[in-house]
């Protein structure tokens, strides 16, 4: 292996450092013990106490969760059967339309999705509130989970459901026992995108969202309007090393799983006769 | 022409004999591609019938169709006397061995095996008794608890036949059973085939476009391209009896001689296939009138190669050695006649230090009797 | 039946929650304003017959007479491209450094790439704001440097929107321009070395040809998205950043002009198009090529 040359060396470092430092800096302020963000005075974990005493933010990550969980099993459901539809689907009456829909809202502008449904709801009579970000947020999520499902049904052999079905299953039997376990990983990745899409999403839910019920974002971003604190940061700090133990995890995950396969294949390859 | 010591297995030639599958008129069309042309043909009980053909000819489209996944466009196919375009796959008594042997990978080889039997509601005792007896067949039982990249290609190979016996179907299909494997392992399995086929008693059906599995393993193969059947017959009569030149050109080596033929006495005809030289006396059982089209195929170990005259030859031409394939059991030598046509002879290498009487640009002579080719009009 | 159902379910939610309410924001985009609830005239309660009639453009007209709604879309073009040309500044050499890395670090250099774009886009940008303010990291950290004497205004300029735009969309440029530049081969420089360019040059005639396709799909997943955005501009922009999807905000919630605020959508959404079909070109050509 050729070793990296300097000028390479030099863009990853400089590349990495300017994704990276911006939250390292907010993850040690966080721990500040005074009340500017900029100014260091001292290690403390005050922010934190605060942060869980106050309610309103509390309340605000009880609503984004559950909406976050809902929304992404429904958009897993809605967008798992999108991707069959795709792939398998054949022909059908106003199929361009349907892979139109499904891939517009992936490049719609948030603002525009979130005044659309908005005007629907208020058309509908619906009164805003968790039901409506559910909504909006399953919509929106499922165009993603098909993407990923559908890339991954691409690629499976058809051959292996057309084996269920010779073996005397049903198409529903093949799909459950067959096509689901083997897919079941870009399911996965897919309802953890839509579950991360909807946790993070501040447009679409201002439009949906009602007085009864504030997400996380819409609160974040109503505070720091006014400026920065380091409340923020504490919760902020939370959420990246939420997500940072999940990511690691699952690569870690998938990296001892190809490990695993490459044994398997030594294996299967000694034992050959 | 069989001189097999027990009785033959020939139901085709039985008029009574009912047929296991029937394909009558069946037409396949995919948007205005015609896969399969009017095709009728009968399949026996307890055949191993192979569908040969180079890729696009339709022997896929055949099999999926018997399968249950594809519907013929027109015509009707019974299986043991029964209409089953409207069967669905899973329904049918028929069972299909993949050509990437679709081996379920998030399951291990036993319960690969009994997936099948799982779907028909058999108790546990007779699903393991009946895995545990394919695992036997096939001899895999150690490796029942592996997942199927836990094992070898070949091994996978036979996971993949035991699942699609497992059920005991009237009739199985092999979509190129074999092409995953490499020359040598290809071999003794087409042997194992053979074996397990005549112990279970079922009807293979078997998808190849390898001309010598096909001769290999079947008891009769049909010949297909562009959709159509040109011959079906016996590996033997197909060798040496092909109906046309794609038959005789598909399998094997061949000679093809064009000419005009003239009769000659009964079932022989003067045949003129180049001008100033002495015609080819050929017989045949095939009419031919004066002044046909005829082509002669003829197979290069039929052709005799000699450095002198040879004595009471029907036919015999003398040419210069162009070129000489060793093949270790087998030399053949491309001959170039004056007129320019290269003809090719094949000699068996009995001893293993060959004469080495004959070599390049050697004045030779080629000889055959006139029984040694197939006169064909098409 | 069972094919109906699975076809239908999504069919349908996509129908209702994506086509109608877009057709409602379009009909809405022809009515008038009016105080009362919902705000604008006509509704389908006075009939189809009146509904149709009543329609016009007049909200478009006066879009196009007021030149603020002009300079906003000019200004979120200008944003959107300066921006995108920016992130890809930034990103072709990262994407570049992580290609010619060694194999067993490629899927870490991937996941740290990655990362970032799974953590809260909001905190991201939130993290800016303590860096670039008057009295933030960045301006202690030159004045103590001596570059500069006095702090400079970076937070609530179009500079701060820039930097915004290219730390948060970052992850979208490096992608599949890193997708192109793997699948190079490398004995491709090899032979154009071999055949007389120097490293410069083989890098200008083969290595950026040939990573086309990858820039091109980068420069877009960047763009479009920039071009409707709000969230940065509101948070790092000043009062004189002018985007469309901040517009578009405030006339909905702040003026309540929902007519005027349907027809921004509807004309930011015509704008988009142009990319869109492009992006969509590109990929097709690019999955015809590989097949």
């Amino acid at each position: 292996m050729k070793r990296l040359s300097w000028f390479n060396v030099t863009s990853l470092t400089l590349g990495f450092a300017f994704l990276y430092i911006p939250m390292i800096i907010l993850i040690v302020y966080s721990f500040n013990a005074g009340k500017l963000v900029t100014v260091w005075s001292g290690f403390s974990t005050k922010w934190y106490g605060t942060l869980f005493q106050n309610e309103a933010f509390m309340n605000a990550a009880w609503v984004t969760i559950k909406v976050a969980v809902i929304s992404s099993t429904f958009a897993t459901i809605l967008g798992t059967m999108a991707a069959y539809v795709l792939v398998r689907g054949g022909r059908f009456m106003g199929r361009t339309l349907f892979s139109g829909m499904i891939y517009a809202p992936l490049v719609m502008p948030e603002v525009i999705t979130g005044l659309s449904l908005l005007l629907l709801f208020i058309g509908l009579g619906l009164d805003r509130g968790v039901i409506t970000i559910v909504l909006a947020h399953t919509t929106f999520s499922m165009c993603y989970v098909s993407v990923v499902v559908s890339s991954r049904l691409v690629s499976f052999d058809r051959s292996l459901e057309e084996a269920a079905l010779d073996l005397g299953s049903s198409p529903w039997e093949a799909f459950r026992l067959v096509t689901l376990p083997i897919i079941a990983p870009a399911v996965i990745s897919g309802w953890l995108l839509a579950f991360t899409l909807s946790l993070d999403d501040l447009v679409i839910a201002s439009f949906t969202s009602g007085p009864s019920a504030t997400t996380l974002p819409i609160k974040i971003f109503s505070a720091v309007r006014l400026g920065v604190s380091p409340e923020i940061n504490a919760l902020s700090t939370i959420m990246i090393a939420i997500v940072t133990v999940g990511v690691i995890s699952a690569s870690l995950v998938s990296k001892r799983n190809s490990l695993r396969a490459q044994k398997d294949a030594q294996a299967a390859e000694r034992t050959a006769e | 022409m069989h001189n097999v010591s027990q009785t033959v297995f020939a139901p085709w030639d039985d008029p009574d004999k009912e047929p296991l599958i029937q394909f009558q008129n069946v037409t396949k069309k995919f948007g205005e591609f015609v896969a399969i042309d009017d095709l009728t043909l009968d399949i026996y009980a307890q055949e191993f019938f192979a569908l040969l053909g180079p890729s696009g000819c339709g022997k896929t489209t055949m099999m999926r169709m018997l399968a249950g996944f594809e519907n013929p466009t027109s015509g009707t196919m019974k299986l043991a006397g029964q209409d089953i375009a409207d069967v669905p796959p899973n329904k049918r008594a028929v069972n299909m061995m993949f050509q990437s042997y679709a081996l379920f990978p998030h399951l291990s080889i036993w319960e690969n095996i009994a997936f099948g039997l799982k779907r028909d509601k058999q108790s546990k005792d007779q699903i393991a008794a009946r895995v545990d007896e394919m695992l036997k067949l096939t001899r895999l039982e150690k490796f029942a608890q592996r997942k199927p990249h836990q094992i070898s290609g070949g091994q996978r190979q036979r996971v993949a036949l035991a699942r699609s016996l497992a059920k005991a179907p009237k009739l199985l299909l092999l979509d190129e059973p074999l092409g995953a494997l490499d020359k040598k392992l290809r071999q003794d399995t087409q042997f194992e085939l053979m074996d397990i086929q005549e112990t279970t008693g079922t009807t293979f059906v078997i998808v190849t476009h390898d001309q010598e599995e096909a001769m290999t393993v079947a008891s009769r193969v049909a010949v297909m391209d562009e959709g159509r059947i040109i011959q079906v017959s016996t590996p033997a009569a197909i060798y040496e009896y092909p109906n046309s030149v794609y038959v005789a050109d598909f399998i094997g080596e061949v000679n093809i001689i064009d000419a005009t033929a003239k009769p000659a006495g009964k079932d022989e005809y003067h045949l003129d296939w180049a001008a100033g030289e002495a015609p080819i006396l050929a017989a045949s059982e095939r009419p031919f009138s004066e002044g046909q089209k005829a082509h002669l195929a003829i197979r290069p170990e039929k052709i005799t190669i000699t450095t002198d005259k040879p004595k009471d030859a029907s036919n015999a031409m003398q040419g210069k050695v162009l070129d000489i394939a060793y093949l270790g059991n087998l030399s053949t030598y491309h001959v170039q006649l004056p007129g320019g046509q290269i003809i090719k002879a094949q000699t068996a290498n009995t001893r293993r230090i060959a004469r080495r009487d004959i070599t390049w640009e050697d004045p030779v002579w080629i000889s055959w009797s006139a029984t040694a080719g197939v006169l064909l009009d098409q | 039946m069972r094919r109906f159902t699975l076809i239908a379910v999504p069919y349908a939610w996509l129908l209702v929650l994506f086509l109608v309410p877009f057709l409602i924001v379009f009909k809405i985009s022809l009515s008038d304003a009016a105080v009362a609830i919902p705000p604008y005239t006509p509704n389908l309660k006075d009939g189809l017959g009146a509904l149709l009639a009543e329609l016009d453009f007049e909200n478009f007209a006066f879009i196009a007479s007021d030149d603020l709604y002009w300079k906003a879309y000019l200004s979120s073009l200008r944003i959107a491209l300066i921006s995108t040309f920016c992130t890809l500044l930034v990103g072709y050499p990262i994407a570049y450094g992580m290609a010619k890395a060694p194999e067993e670090w490629r899927p870490t250099l991937m996941m740290l790439v990655i990362l970032p774009f799974w953590t809260s886009f909001l905190i991201r940008v939130y993290a800016w704001m303590g860096i670039l303010s008057t009295e933030g990291l960045l301006n202690q950290l030159l004045i103590g440097m001596g570059v500069i004497s006095e702090p400079l205004k970076i937070l609530n300029t179009n500079t701060a929107v820039y930097i915004g735009i290219v730390y948060t969309y970052l992850p979208f440029m490096i992608l599949p321009i890193y997708a192109a530049l793997e699948r190079l081969d490398e004995s491709l420089n090899e032979a154009a070395e071999d055949l007389g360019c120097s490293r410069t040059q083989a890098f200008w005639l083969v290595t950026i040809p040939l990573s086309k396709n990858g820039i091109i799909a980068g420069c877009f997943l960047v763009f479009i998205p920039a071009l409707g955005e709000f969230v940065i501009p509101s948070l790092l922009g000043g009062s004189g950043t002018l985007m469309i999807g901040k517009v578009l905000w405030e006339e909905f919630f702040n003026n309540r002009d929902w007519p005027v605020a349907s027809a921004v959508a509807v004309i930011l959404l015509l704008i988009l198009i142009i990319p869109i079909v492009l992006f969509q070109r590109n990929q097709q050509k690019q999955a015809e090529a590989e097949q």
